[in-house]
């Protein structure tokens, strides 16, 4: 299988405070991978690193074959390729829905705007949400604005997906929405990287699960085995915690 | 503050406007009685001495006013008010400086045009806002042909001008000038690049930590060393060096403040989709860092439109510096309060509509989308 992410030995200190301790990680083509951990662990900052909105300090990152150094040519490279859903979906509010969407096909990929529009106006029906391109961020709901941020990253055509927690902002009902167009995209072969507590989710989608605590990768399994014969027992507790609340 | 005010003045809610907030208690009642005798004897002072006890272009004897000893009052003493005729009579200084009279149509025609440059700058949804947004760049250069002169205009050095021009021309030069540098200020305090980052913030403090006069006197006599030899440069463009410098300073705090107003995970969210440093800052951090300064930047604008006043120490004729050679003049001396008062006016005219256009913007962000 044809890697993609390979992360060797990533270390990360915030000042002092080591975050990332030796992770070691290979995601291949097609590949969904599913994170958890408790609040802390470095779930965020793992994936963070993979597109460069934090740098690490030691060890090696490669995307696609593309090692992420200071190099801006490479970092900006691999971002055009790596999309990335946040927890507060940081959609832009002055801008209207379709504008979102279209700004980095525009200024980026350099497509005329007709084009752009049109790419829009595709992935804004497959997340089922055409009719408010016209709208502005602060006129739609949480479920809502998160999909369009799936679709404005989307909309660069990448071939990998990072998700920061992508419902755990959103109120209960709002949560299916956005999970079921997750779910569409891993269907059509997306290769996904996703931090998230919608075990429901990780059961239905993931190829591995990842489970991480105070900076290291603890565990990582299939999910049958993750779910059904946890090895550590800090991943039990875990799943005791979280499955039973 | 009264919430209940409303925009339609009916007798009916006036009243119960007044008895809500002016005579809701005794202590309010004789407040309100108070502060309305007070109102009436300065605002009937002060028309009659402005309007109806004032002379204007003749004195009470029907003689027109060519010097003090026309003025009214100074011929009966304690029965009149203003004396406007010292206004009147140098009306050209007071608007144009030293400007040949015969040329004077040129200045006429740039302040005519230069609301239409202001116009496509200061409301966004103005229709063809294109247009007036083009005409809005041509006009420094309209304008400094139409006021300096050049081929089919005769030149009128800069030592002519005066009056409102100078203000007017420091005024709104030194804003234009200095926003895009305090951009590039603000933006440069919150660098990565240490250099830069330092020579932002040493910058920005050390030309707000001493004041506007020090800057224009600095600029006086440091300016020259700067040049090449031989080219010298005027006073105006000293103190235009020295306001566009103060002002930019000021400016690139008040952007600043709206700039660590816009949440990291906006620049985060432009970077994940490729945007480089300057897509991200032009695209997404700019629109929404500068709407939330506006008003801060406006009020820097109207101090330093007052602060252009601080010319006349280095020798150029701004409106108060004319108003001040009108004094020193023997035949008008001694007119304080006319010219005072009438320097005010045009300064109040300028900052209140500033003030007001700020509390229109503020008023409007709050109602916007976004
Ligand atoms: N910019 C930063 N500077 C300093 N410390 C940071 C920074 N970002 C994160 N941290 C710290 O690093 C640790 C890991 O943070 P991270 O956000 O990766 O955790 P997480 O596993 O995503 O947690 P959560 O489930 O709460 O999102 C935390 O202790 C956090 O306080
Ligand atoms: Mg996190």
């Amino acid at each position: 299988m044809e890697q993609v992410i390979q992360l060797e030995k990533v270390n990360k200190w915030f000042d002092d405070f080591h975050v990332l301790k030796d992770i070691d990680l290979t995601v291949t083509k097609g590949q969904k991978i599913v994170v958890c951990g408790p609040s802390g662990s470095g779930k965020s900052t793992m994936i963070r690193c993979i597109n460069r909105l934090e740098a690490h300090q030691k060890g090696q990152i490669v995307v696609h074959g593309t090692e992420l150094t200071n190099d801006l040519k490479n970092i900006d490279m691999i971002r055009k390729n790596v999309g990335m859903v946040f927890q507060q979906f940081n959609l832009f509010p002055h801008l209207s829905v379709i504008d979102n969407i279209t700004l980095a096909p525009i200024w980026v990929k350099k497509l005329p705007k007709k084009e752009a529009d049109n790419i829009a106006m595709t992935y804004l029906e497959k997340v089922k949400i055409p009719e408010q391109a016209q709208k502005y961020p602060g006129q739609l709901s949480g479920g809502q604005q998160q999909r369009v941020a799936i679709a404005r990253s989307l909309a660069m055509n990448p071939d990998i997906m990072l998700f920061d927690e992508p419902t755990s902002a959103l109120d209960p009902e709002m949560i299916k929405e956005v999970l079921d167009v997750m779910i569409q995209l891993a269907e059509e072969g997306m290769t996904m990287l996703v931090v998230t507590h919608e075990m429901g989710f990780a059961k239905t989608v993931a190829d591995q699960m990842i489970f991480m605590d105070e900076g290291r990768i603890v565990e990582q399994a299939s999910p049958d085995e993750f779910f059904n014969n946890p090895k550590s027992d800090r991943t039990k507790l875990f799943l005791s915690q979280i499955l039973n609340h | 503050m009264t919430p209940n005010t409303s925009p339609y003045l009916s007798p009916n809610k006036m009243l119960n406007w007044s008895k809500k907030n002016l005579f809701s208690s005794w202590v309010n009642t004789i407040m309100t009685v108070i502060a309305l005798i007070f109102l009436y004897e300065v605002g009937t002072f002060f028309l009659n001495w402005a309007i109806f006890k004032a002379d204007f272009i003749n004195n009470f004897r029907g003689e027109t006013i060519t010097d003090r000893t026309f003025c009214s009052k100074n011929i009966e003493v304690g029965q009149h008010g203003a004396c406007w005729a010292i206004i009147f009579v140098r009306f050209h200084q007071f608007m144009y400086g030293f400007y040949p009279v015969e040329e004077a149509w040129r200045v006429n025609l740039v302040y005519a045009f230069l609301p239409f440059a202001l116009i496509g700058v200061l409301f966004d949804k103005l229709p063809l806002r294109r247009v007036f947004l083009y005409f809005t760049f041509a006009f420094p250069f309209i304008a400094y042909f139409m006021l300096y002169g050049g081929p089919g205009l005769s030149v009128v050095a800069t030592n002519k001008w005066g009056g409102l021009l100078v203000t007017l021309f420091l005024g709104v030069t030194g804003i234009a000038l200095a926003f895009p540098l305090s951009i590039l200020l603000a933006l440069g305090r919150r660098s990565n690049m240490p250099i830069v980052k330092s020579i932002c913030v040493v910058f920005i403090e050390f030309i707000r930590g001493v004041p506007l006069i020090t800057l224009l006197f600095t600029a006086n006599v440091m300016l020259p060393l700067f040049l090449p030899e031989g080219v010298k440069p005027d006073n105006l463009l000293r103190a235009l060096v020295a306001v566009t410098l103060f002002q930019s300073a000021y400016m690139a705090e008040a952007i600043r403040g709206g700039l660590q107003a816009i949440p990291k995970g906006q620049i985060e969210a432009a970077q994940s989709l490729g945007l480089n440093y300057w897509q991200t800052t032009r695209k997404i951090i700019l629109p929404q860092a500068l709407k939330i300064a506006i008003p801060p930047i406006v009020n820097t604008c109207i101090g330093l439109f007052k602060d252009t006043s601080l010319v006349l120490i280095i020798g150029l004729f701004d409106l108060l510096g004319i108003g001040r050679a009108a004094l020193s003049d023997i035949t008008w001396t001694k007119l304080y309060y006319e010219v005072y008062v009438f320097v005010s006016l045009i300064f109040f005219i300028f900052c209140f509509g500033m003030s007001r256009y700020s509390l229109y913007l503020e008023k409007k962000l709050k109602t916007d989308n976004s």
